[in-house]
C-alpha cells in the first residue's frame, strides 16, 4: 500500500511539521514500508477477535477523591519554555 | 416561502462535583483563585507522568447518566483526542469515543406554552477540561497569550442529544431539565458562571415534510439559557435566509456573539479537525457490573418530574408549589421533613415555605440547608394554622419570629401573647357555643364519631382566636358529650 504525498502533507500539517519537497518523498516511503509490515497482519482470520483497547487484563484502576496540593508549582512554571508571572507563556494565538 | 423546520442537537458538558481532578489529586476549587495554583506534574503533562481515574468521578458520572434513563455500558474505555492548542498541555485531551461509558438515554422536557415531550439522548461520556487562556489583562495587551491550568483535567460529562430539538423553547426547556436532573443527584453544581455547565448546539433547517437532515452548523460560545435560545433562533434564520436564496449551508462551526446578536464563522470543514482519536494506552478499561449498577440505582433519590407528580396527586399542591419545592433537593427534602409534622397540612406547609422560608432565603442568596430551624418547626407551624390556634397573619408573625430566634412555634406563640386560655370556666364557655354551633358534628361526637371531635376544636379554636388550651378543650368536649 503506497501512501501519496498529499497524505504525507496532511500528517505533517496534523503533527505541525514543515517537510521539504524531498523529506515528503522520503517519508513517504517510510511510511509506506510501515504500512506494509503491518499489511502482513491481514492475513491473520481476525473476524472473531474484538479490537484490543489494552493488553493488561486488568480493569478499573482507580484513586480516592482526595485532593492534595503539589509543592513544585514554582518548577513546573520554570520548566516552560517562557512564563510570566504565575502564568505559562505562549506564542500570541488570536490578534 | 416554503415553510422550514428547525433541527437541533445539543452538546452539553457538565462539571462532575468532585474534590479533586479526573486523573491527578489537583483541587477542584480553583475558580477565581491564583492563576496555576492547582497544578502537578500530571495535568501539565510533563514527561514520564501516568494519569490515575478519579473513583469518585466514576460514581457521579454513573448517577447522572441514570438518573437521565441512559445504560451503562458494561465496559467503556478512556481514548485520545489529539488535537495542538496551548490550552492542552499534552496536545491530547483524554476523552471516550467509541465506547462511552453510557448510552441511550431519555428526557423529559416541558417547553413553555407547548406540551412536554421526550428528547433522546445519544450518549454521555467523561472528558477532561482543558485550561484557560489570556489574551489581554484588562487594557494591558500582551505580547504573547497566558494560560492557567487550574482547570485543565477538571472532570466533565459530556452530554449528547439526538436531533429531536425542534424549537428555541424546545433547547431552553431541555437544558432547564437537565440541569435540575443532574444537580438533584448531586452529579454537577452546573453553575454557569463558573464554567461548570456549557453548551454547544448542532443547528440545521429542512424544508418541512422533507425527511433528510440538512447540513448543519455548530454554534459554541452559549454561557447561558439565554443565549442558546437566542443563538438558535438567529441561526435559523440565517440557515433560511441562505436556503431561500439559492445559497447552501456548509458545515462549519460558529460562534456566538451576544452583544451583536449574531453567529459569526469560526471555521470551516476544509480545516475541520482530524482528531486521530485512539485508545489510550495510560488507562485501563472502566467497567460498570451488573451488580454495582442495581446497587447504583437502588440509591438513586425520586427524580424531580416523579416528586412533583407525587406533591400534586398525592399532597394536593398546586403545580406551581410543586415546581417551586422540586427545584431544589434541599427544598423538597425541608419540605417533605416538614410535613411529616403535619401531615394534612402539605398545602399551609408549601405556602408558609414559598412565601416566608423561601423568600427570606434567597434574599440572602442561601439554600434551604442554612433555615435557621428544622423543618418540624415550619410543619408544626403549619399545624397551628391548620388546626385554628393561629391565623395566616399570626402563623407570619411565628415565622418572622422563627426566624430570628430558631425556636419552636408553640413557645413562640405564647411569648408574642398568643398564648393559651387555661381557664376552665372561659374554655367551657366556648365549647359549648362551639357544640351548639356544630350540631351534627357535636351528634356524631355523641354517636362514637371520635373524628368529629375535630371540627369542634377547631371552632373553639377560632371563638378564642387561637388562644384555649387543646388539651383542655379535648378534656372539655369529651366531659360535655358525655354529661
Amino acid at each position: 500500500m503506497s501512501i501519496s504525498d498529499d497524505e504525507v502533507r496532511k500528517i505533517a500539517k496534523l503533527a505541525r511539521l514543515r517537510l521539504s519537497d524531498d523529506e515528503v518523498a522520503r517519508y513517504g516511503g517510510q511510511l509506506t514500508k510501515i504500512l506494509d509490515a503491518m499489511a502482513e497482519l491481514g492475513a491473520l482470520e481476525t473476524g472473531n477477535v474484538p479490537p484490543t483497547a489494552s493488553v493488561l487484563g486488568v480493569s478499573d484502576v482507580m484513586r480516592r477523591d482526595e485532593p492534595r496540593a503539589f509543592e513544585g508549582r514554582e518548577r513546573l512554571l520554570d520548566n516552560a519554555p517562557d512564563r510570566d508571572g504565575p502564568y505559562f507563556k505562549v506564542r500570541k494565538i488570536i490578534a | 416561502m416554503k415553510q422550514y423546520e428547525l433541527i437541533v442537537g445539543l452538546e452539553v458538558h457538565c462539571q462532575l462535583a468532585t474534590r479533586s481532578k479526573l486523573f491527578c489529586a489537583c483541587a477542584t476549587d480553583g475558580f477565581g483563585e491564583a492563576p496555576n495554583s492547582r497544578i502537578c506534574p500530571v495535568c501539565t503533562a510533563q514527561p514520564g507522568v501516568l494519569p490515575v481515574l478519579n473513583a469518585q468521578a466514576v460514581e457521579l458520572a454513573y448517577r447522572a447518566a441514570l438518573a437521565l434513563e441512559c445504560r451503562l455500558n458494561a465496559r467503556s474505555i478512556f481514548a485520545r483526542k489529539n488535537y495542538f492548542y496551548p490550552d492542552l498541555p499534552k496536545a491530547y485531551q483524554i476523552s471516550q469515543y467509541d465506547q462511552p461509558f453510557s448510552e441511550h438515554g431519555k428526557l423529559l422536557i416541558r417547553p413553555k406554552g407547548a406540551a412536554p415531550k421526550t428528547v433522546r439522548l445519544t450518549r454521555i461520556h467523561m472528558e477532561e477540561d482543558a485550561g484557560k487562556l489570556l489574551h489581554e489583562m484588562g487594557a494591558l495587551k500582551i505580547d504573547g497569550s497566558l494560560v492557567d491550568l487550574n482547570r485543565a483535567g477538571i472532570p466533565l460529562i459530556e452530554i449528547v442529544s439526538e436531533p429531536d430539538i425542534r424549537t428555541s423553547e424546545e433547547a431552553y426547556a431541555y437544558l432547564t431539565s437537565l440541569k435540575e436532573v443532574i444537580q438533584f443527584v448531586g452529579a454537577s453544581r452546573c453553575d454557569m458562571e463558573k464554567g461548570e455547565m456549557r453548551c454547544d448546539a448542532n443547528v440545521s433547517v429542512r424544508p418541512l415534510g422533507q425527511e433528510k437532515l440538512g447540513t448543519r452548523a455548530e454554534i459554541k460560545n452559549l454561557n447561558s439559557f439565554k443565549n442558546v435560545k437566542d443563538a438558535i433562533d438567529h441561526e435559523f434564520r440565517r440557515q433560511v435566509e441562505l436556503v431561500e436564496s439559492g445559497g447552501r449551508v456548509v458545515q462549519e462551526t460558529r460562534l456566538w456573539n451576544a452583544e451583536k446578536q449574531a453567529t459569526v464563522s469560526m471555521r470551516s470543514k476544509e480545516d475541520a479537525h482530524d482528531y486521530r482519536y485512539f485508545p489510550d494506552p495510560d488507562l485501563v478499561p472502566l467497567t460498570a457490573a451488573p451488580e454495582r449498577v442495581a446497587a447504583l440505582k437502588a440509591s438513586m433519590p425520586e427524580l424531580p418530574s416523579a416528586m412533583r407528580a407525587r406533591f400534586t396527586s398525592e399532597l394536593g399542591l398546586s403545580e406551581y408549589d410543586a415546581e417551586v419545592l422540586t427545584g431544589d433537593r434541599a427544598l423538597a427534602a425541608f419540605f417533605e421533613r416538614a410535613v411529616l409534622e403535619a401531615p394534612k397540612a402539605a398545602k399551609t406547609v408549601a405556602n408558609l415555605l414559598a412565601t416566608e422560608l423561601l423568600a427570606r432565603l434567597n434574599a440572602e442568596g442561601k439554600g434551604a440547608d442554612a433555615a435557621p430551624f428544622p423543618p418540624a418547626h415550619l410543619g408544626r407551624l403549619a399545624g397551628l394554622v391548620a388546626d385554628g390556634t393561629l391565623s395566616s397573619k399570626g402563623a407570619k408573625d411565628v415565622f418572622a419570629r422563627m426566624w430570628e430566634t430558631g425556636k419552636d412555634p408553640r413557645t413562640l406563640v405564647s411569648d408574642l401573647g398568643l398564648s393559651q386560655v387555661s381557664d376552665d370556666k372561659q374554655v367551657l364557655e366556648w365549647v359549648t357555643q362551639a357544640l351548639a354551633a356544630n350540631a351534627k358534628a357535636a351528634a356524631d361526637l355523641r354517636g362514637g364519631k371520635d373524628a368529629a371531635i375535630g371540627a369542634i376544636v377547631g371552632a373553639v379554636m377560632k371563638l378564642s382566636k387561637g388562644k384555649a388550651n387543646p388539651a383542655l378543650v379535648n378534656k372539655l368536649i369529651k366531659e360535655a358529650v358525655k354529661a
